[in-house]
């Protein structure tokens, strides 16, 4: 199991009172699983996000990951954790406006290699892979939303994560580069046995997982795994 | 892509905030430059306006006042002439030269003249009286330059002793010489003694001109007086009689009137003590708006990457990263903005000092350094507190949507 939750919850406190955007929630997702949490605005799906990516710290409960309780992990630990384990893939592509293709990749390559030479290398290669290898010197500026959020999983992969967490990666695309998008996903997770978390309001796009999880109020309201199926077949 | 080129990137992509952010630091820095630049060179001004009054310390004796020096009425107070030693082995710095004088009235034949025994080797030649008689040795180096980072050849002060004066010549005033009808080479007693009168001086419409001016040693020996004089001339420096060189003389000689020449050498010191302290005021003003000025543009540039700093803090870069990616900004702009405000200030101050007081300004080299290290350091400070703020920034504030 990649990842183990257990009576996880995430309290805000607010003027009118505290609020459990997570809620005692308990999950486990394995190594490979495309998951896909789907729920209505509110519904703690991108807190739940976050804690899994080391973004935010738990109130309550307990978050293994590969037999680490990073719940208990240190900021700078964490971060550490980021840049080794989880690749990041936002709705607003979240790149650098000043860096070009390229340099976005460069920059989370630098995070643990400061050689700059083999960054730039491994970095062409990962744009040559989702197809920007004529787009290495465009700032996202002069990119479409769709190759922006390209480079955006290009980097995401810079690390070799076993994790990648998507929050809403379709978000601003239009029908046809969402299934773009996804196929790409599906594609990263297949391929290269990546496990993938996204949170999506898309059917559509959450029946790319094989594992689909509605949230409501914080809570796990469906789950639904296809993964042992799948394994079996 | 390291964060080194990542800084540079962001530097070049917000020109416009650089250029408003380097102009504040560039103005602060070219202001302080242009003062202590304009003043450094005042005060070299003043040191050598000190130099051509000549000395400018009078030691008296205690019963003695200025006006008795300048009327030659001193005859009765003397002090013995070893508190000249006294001065010399207290090695108080800033006394340039020591010139011991012995002084009568006494009368030759019918007249009276002003009889002077000084030490010719220690006598101030740039007083007007030997200047004017052409009478000059050999030239002395002297021992204060004006204050300040530059050497400045041409601020030498211009001391010089007179050659020789034996024990059996002296030199006379104009109204001596032409009421005793003497002319040099001339025979004149005074007290039964023989001098041969070795130089005519010029008229110059002060009591010098009923001087005669003789050896200190062969005066004492004809006054009876011993080992006494009646006072002592020193050239002080510039910058010591502002920081105290009275009162450290006076702790030499305690029983002595030591005052100062010159009521135009005090009020230059004064000007040079104000421009000092206008620098200074400036430069605490500078540091105080400079840093904040610094630190509010790092701050408005934290705050408009707030999302880029979230992304950078996402993908696994530690606060540090964070600190180092802002301090290495400020520290760029402080370098520039150091250099540039030397530029600026060292060109307008070589621009306007000749336009509003005739002195010539010089780059002063040494000025470059500190002022890169000012800038740098005010640049610096500046930014810690945003940076450490932008270290607090959540990794997930990219998740937002824009």
């Amino acid at each position: 199991m990649l990842i183990q939750i257990k009576n996880l919850t995430k309290t805000y406190q607010r003027h009118d009172g505290a609020i459990n955007a997570v809620d005692n929630l308990s999950l486990d997702i394995p190594k490979g699983s495309f998951v896909t949490i789907t729920g209505a605005s509110g519904s703690g799906k991108t807190t739940l996000l976050l804690m899994l990516g080391g973004l935010l710290r738990p109130t309550s409960g307990k978050m293994v990951y590969n037999g680490n309780e990073i719940n208990l992990h240190k900021e700078e630990e964490l971060a550490n954790f980021r840049s080794n384990h989880v690749g990041f893939v936002m709705q607003s592509f979240a790149l650098i406006p000043y860096l070009t293709a390229v340099e976005n990749i460069m920059i989370a390559l630098n995070v643990k290699n400061s050689d700059k030479a083999k960054n730039r290398k491994g970095a062409l290669e990962l744009l040559e892979w989702v197809g920007l290898d004529d787009r290495t010197t465009h700032y996202p500026k002069e990119l479409s939303a769709g190759q922006q959020q390209r480079v955006a999983i290009a980097r995401a992969l810079a690390n070799n994560p076993d994790l990648l967490l998507a929050d809403e990666p379709t978000g601003n695309l239009d029908p046809g580069l969402s299934e773009e998008i996804l196929g790409v996903l599906k594609e990263i997770n297949q391929n290269h046995n990546t496990t993938i978390v996204m949170v999506t309001h898309s059917p559509m796009a959450a029946e790319y997982g094989n594992t689909k999880i509605q949230m409501k109020n914080g809570k796990l309201h469906t789950h639904v795994s296809n993964v042992i199926a799948e394994q079996i077949n | 892509m390291r964060l080194t080129d990542l800084t540079l990137k962001e530097l070049w992509h917000r020109k416009s905030q650089l250029v408003s952010g380097l102009l504040a630091i560039t103005l602060g820095i070219g202001v302080i430059v242009g003062i202590r630049s304009f003043s450094v060179v005042s005060e070299k001004a003043v040191a050598v306006n000190l130099d051509n009054l000549g000395a400018n310390i009078l030691v008296l004796p205690q019963s003695s006042s200025v006006d008795n020096y300048y009327a030659a009425d001193i005859d009765a107070s003397t002090f013995p002439e070893d508190y000249v030693e006294k001065l010399v082995t207290s090695t108080i710095p800033g006394v340039d030269n020591i010139s011991p004088k012995l002084t009568r009235r006494i009368k030759v034949g019918n007249e009276n003249i002003v009889l002077t025994g000084i030490l010719p080797k220690s006598e101030i030649a740039s007083k007007p009286i030997w200047q004017r008689g052409g009478i000059q040795g050999q030239q002395a180096a002297a021992s204060c330059a004006p204050s300040g980072p530059q050497k400045y050849a041409d601020a030498k002060l211009q001391r010089k002793g007179i050659d020789t004066l034996a024990n059996n010549d002296c030199f006379i005033g104009s109204g001596i010489a032409s009421r005793l009808k003497l002319k040099e080479g001339s025979k004149l007693t005074i007290m039964d003694k023989e001098f041969t009168v070795a130089k005519l001086l010029p008229e110059t419409g002060t009591v010098d001109d009923d001087r005669v001016f003789a050896n200190l040693h062969t005066v004492q020996a004809l006054l009876g007086t011993g080992e006494q004089i009646s006072a002592i001339e020193i050239m002080g420096c510039c910058s010591a009689i502002s920081e105290g060189l009275l009162g450290k003389l006076r702790n030499v000689l305690p029983d002595t009137r030591i005052t100062t020449i010159g009521q135009i050498v005090s009020t230059q010191i004064e000007n040079n003590k104000l421009m000092s302290k206008i620098s200074l005021v400036f430069l605490i003003i500078i540091v105080f708006v400079g840093g904040i000025s610094i630190g509010n543009y790092i701050w408005g540039n934290v705050n408009e990457r707030r999302k880029e700093i979230g992304i950078l803090r996402m993908i696994g870069y530690h606060k540090q990263y964070i600190y180092y990616i802002l301090v290495l900004k400020a520290l760029l702009m402080g370098l520039v903005g150091g250099i540039a405000g030397y530029i600026l200030g060292t060109l307008s101050a070589m621009w306007l000092g000749p336009q509003f007081s005739g002195i010539a300004v010089n780059p002063i080299y040494m000025y470059f350094f500190y002022s890169i290290v000012v800038a740098i350091l005010i640049s610096i400070i500046g930014s810690l507190i945003p940076a450490y703020l932008a270290g607090k920034i959540e990794p997930f504030s990219n998740m937002q949507e824009d």
